[in-house]
């Protein structure tokens, strides 16, 4: 089996999870602990990766992050290299669709904490910062780390979006969605299989830990 | 306004609308010493407490600690919760679950103290509440009597102007309550602050009250000792 798509994959997941954590659970703390005008579009806004069609949203990262896009000549500009057809692109493609698990998940977390924990810190002379750091975000860790997990597993198998920042180019944005797609394609079902079962394993592997780490959670461990 | 020496008394005047259904109206003073907000479930009594803490902004009203203004609607005065220095006993207890004891009652410590008189200062009070041997236990871990006593010294930790405790006995059983409630009348005589607290057991307000205040349906309806508890609704 070629592992260079799955290696790809594994180190754009990493990185895109990284960057829809920052992102994600940033949005969640927000979206779970401040009234603001706009709160509600913030949070459909957040979540609409999660129903928009693949290739509406790679539409739109690509006219917003293209060569000609300001966002897209700005990067080109500070980095040296472009975010569309490059391996950057397959990163930010993974993170937009990763993003709402985690934005969602996360904000479920941060709001499924008791409101009188969170309460009685303030009470005891802690200000808003110091009782979300200290008690609202640890008892909510599971919930995050869960969500992470999925947003990691949702990275991995991204197709559609990746497809349309990234393209599918053998060696530098071939992931392993891509190369299984192509080996069908092309006609060599056992490497298609062989990606399919390693993709299933993985994805296995990951449902199982976040149903683990969820029901201790739910136990109060 | 200061009728024990130096320290000063609570002053409440606030309307809270909690909902379409109940609007909360009060006025009373509690000066240093046990002051028994006692009335039926429903009665608003722990939206009065919350009111006094700054969880919950009344509509209108004023709150002050002698003449410290912790909320005034007319003057737009509205001190947050965790600048005004008051302990919470909350109902639930509400012990933080992933915290020790130790670590309980150390939170509310204050840290401008060195680690060395914080840890002294925890030891002390799980000491004196009775729980020195449960300071690595968690919450989950605790009996009923157990977590009070936690709940009471993580409360007594921060130095408070005002403690307030919403019926803290309730989940306990009978004997333990009795017991309870003695240790607390104690503990609570000795701060020398403000101490409201909120019980619909006639029999808990005779155990640690001196001053009276009954509420019915958001109102105050009778302010006296708590020797007419039993004339109450």
């Amino acid at each position: 089996m070629d592992l260079a798509p799955l290696a790809l994959s594994l180190q754009v997941a990493v990185l895109a999870t990284l960057v829809a954590a920052i992102a994600g659970v940033g949005l969640a703390t927000l979206l779970a602990t401040a009234r603001f005008p706009g709160r509600d579009l913030v949070d459909v806004l957040a979540t609409a990766p999660m129903v928009l069609p693949p290739t509406v949203l790679g539409y739109y990262l690509l006219v917003a992050l293209g060569r000609h896009a300001a966002l897209g000549r700005a990067f080109e500009a500070v980095f040296g290299t472009p975010i569309v057809f490059t391996r950057v692109g397959a990163v930010v493609a993974a993170s937009v669709g990763a993003l709402p698990l985690v934005v969602k998940s996360s904000r479920a977390a941060l709001e499924g904490v008791d409101a009188t924990l969170v309460q009685a810190a303030r009470t005891l002379g802690a200000a808003p910062a110091r009782a979300f750091v200290t008690v609202q975000l640890p008892l909510a860790a599971r919930g995050i780390v869960a969500s992470l997990m999925l947003a990691f597993a949702r990275s991995l198998g991204d197709f559609g979006i990746t497809l349309m920042v990234a393209g599918d180019i053998p060696g530098e944005t071939q992931t392993a969605s891509l190369a299984l797609y192509d080996a069908i394609q092309e006609h060599r079902e056992a490497a298609a299989l062989e990606m399919a079962l390693t993709l299933t394993a993985v994805a296995i592997a990951i449902l199982y830990g976040v149903g683990k780490l969820t029901a201790r959670s739910a136990r109060g461990a | 306004m200061a009728p024990d020496g130096d320290r000063p008394s609570l002053h409440v005047r606030a309307r809270v609308v909690a909902s379409h259904a109940f609007a909360l109206d009060v006025a009373f003073d509690a000066p240093p010493g046990v002051t028994v907000l006692f009335g039926p479930s429903g009665s608003g009594k722990s939206t009065t407490l919350a009111a006094i803490a700054g969880l919950t902004r009344p509509a209108a009203g004023r709150i002050a600690l002698g003449d410290e203004a912790w909320f005034d609607a007319d003057a737009r005065i509205d001190v947050a919760v965790h600048r005004r220095g008051v302990a919470y006993v909350f109902q639930s207890l509400a012990l933080f679950p992933h915290m020790t004891a130790a670590e309980n009652v150390a939170y509310g410590v204050s840290r401008a103290l060195t680690p060395e008189a914080r840890g002294e200062r925890v030891r002390a009070l799980l000491g004196r509440l009775r729980v020195a041997h449960l300071s690595t236990r968690r919450p989950a871990t605790l009996s009923g009597g157990e977590a009070q006593r936690v709940a009471l010294a993580r409360a007594l930790a921060t130095e408070p102007r005002v403690v307030l405790l919403d019926e803290p006995l309730n989940a306990l059983d009978r004997s333990l309550r009795r017991e309870l409630a003695g240790e607390l009348r104690e503990a609570l005589g000795q701060l020398g602050v403000p101490v409201v607290f909120v019980t619909h057991q006639s029999e808990e307000a005779r155990a640690l009250g001196e001053r009276l205040v009954v509420l019915e349906a958001g109102r105050v309806t009778h302010v006296g000792t708590v020797r007419d508890v039993d004339d109450a609704p």
